[in-house]
């Protein structure tokens, strides 16, 4: 596949022996995010059932800035390729460039944080708090926890930076660097859903609206 | 000198044969790329008045293709191993489910 001309091995690691011939750290990455799934799945259909079931204002029409958030989408979308080219730079070899993406993609993630901090302050200004209406809780709740899996996914990408000057972070290494990317780009995945389906699709007005 | 003696292989070396290889920088760049432009034309058919009628459709549509190029490049379920697949399917399929019984519970489609 003329595509994939400049594709990367993964290295092969020293894993203890698995029953299923691959790296249990790895499958259990898999098994905690499948688990993750029906977390942001509740969240999102308690949204989906209460955003427009306020009695009283704000409404979601009232305070979300559409340009602003679609700003921070964009953030975390290049956050995921920052991380992946992380992951192709440990798998090379390439301490260096490693680390110098993992940065990136931890400044980035700390930006998408900075903007979600506005945003929540800009909305509680206009009145909007997690006991207004429904609309705020369920906002906030399902907001708030993929805000935390952020912040989560940034100490572990900080953390990797650091180790990788104790020189812990090396090709050897690489399969750590790809479980916190796993984690990474199932928070944007789960960030791709949220844009869409709390700020793009409109929101029928509830029963006092 | 017939060495009749193979050694097995070690499960990583398996694990890597089974999982193929992962795509490239220039690969990442052209992914990442389209998921940008997408982006743009979700933001883009919100405001154009001529999509009102089959906006949701077209949103879930172009957010579909998101999160399918994401976990399929990105998280590398393309080259990687089937197991971590079926794993993340397995969740996916209960979320949805989760979704669609609560909505359907408290009848949101019909309001």
């Amino acid at each position: 596949m003329a595509s994939l001309e400049h594709a990367v091995a993964p290295p092969v690691s020293h894993h203890a022996a698995t029953s299923t011939g691959l790296p249990s750290l790895k499958l259990a990455m898999w098994l905690f995010l499948a688990s993750d799934c029906l977390l942001f799945g509740a969240l999102i259909s308690t949204y989906v059932l209460y955003r427009g079931a306020s009695t009283t204002g704000p409404y979601p029409s009232d305070v979300f800035d559409i340009p602003y958030t679609s700003v921070s989408s964009f953030v975390l979308l290049a956050s995921s390729l920052t991380m992946v080219l992380a992951l192709a730079a440990i798998q090379r070899g390439d301490v260096g460039r490693s680390r110098v993406w993992l940065l990136a993609t931890a400044l980035l993630g700390m930006t998408f944080l900075g903007g979600q901090v506005y945003e929540f302050t800009s909305f509680v200004r206009e009145g909007l708090t997690l006991k207004t209406n429904v609309f705020g809780t369920s906002f906030y709740v399902l907001t708030g926890f993929h805000g935390t899996h952020v912040a989560v996914g940034v100490l572990m990408l900080l953390t990797l930076f650091t180790l990788s000057f104790a020189g812990k972070i090396t090709q050897d290494s690489a399969m750590t660097v790809e479980l916190v990317g796993l984690y990474w780009h199932f928070v944007d995945i789960v960030w791709i859903v949220i844009f869409t389906v709390v700020y793009l699709i409109p929101t029928n007005p509830g029963p006092g609206g | 000198m017939a060495d009749t003696h193979i050694d097995e292989p070690a499960p990583e070396v398996r694990a890597r044969a089974h999982a193929g290889r992962h795509p490239g920088p220039k690969e990442y760049i052209r992914i990442a790329i389209i998921l940008a432009a997408i982006t743009a034309a979700e933001v883009a058919v919100y405001y154009i008045e001529g999509f009102k009628e089959i906006l949701v459709p077209v949103l879930f549509f172009f957010s579909f293709v998101k999160f399918t190029l994401v976990v399929l490049w990105f998280m590398h379920l393309r080259f990687d191993s089937r197991t971590y697949a079926r794993f993340f399917v397995m969740g996916l399929a209960g979320a949805i489910t989760l979704f669609l019984i609560v909505l359907l519970t408290f009848q949101v489609f019909s309001s």
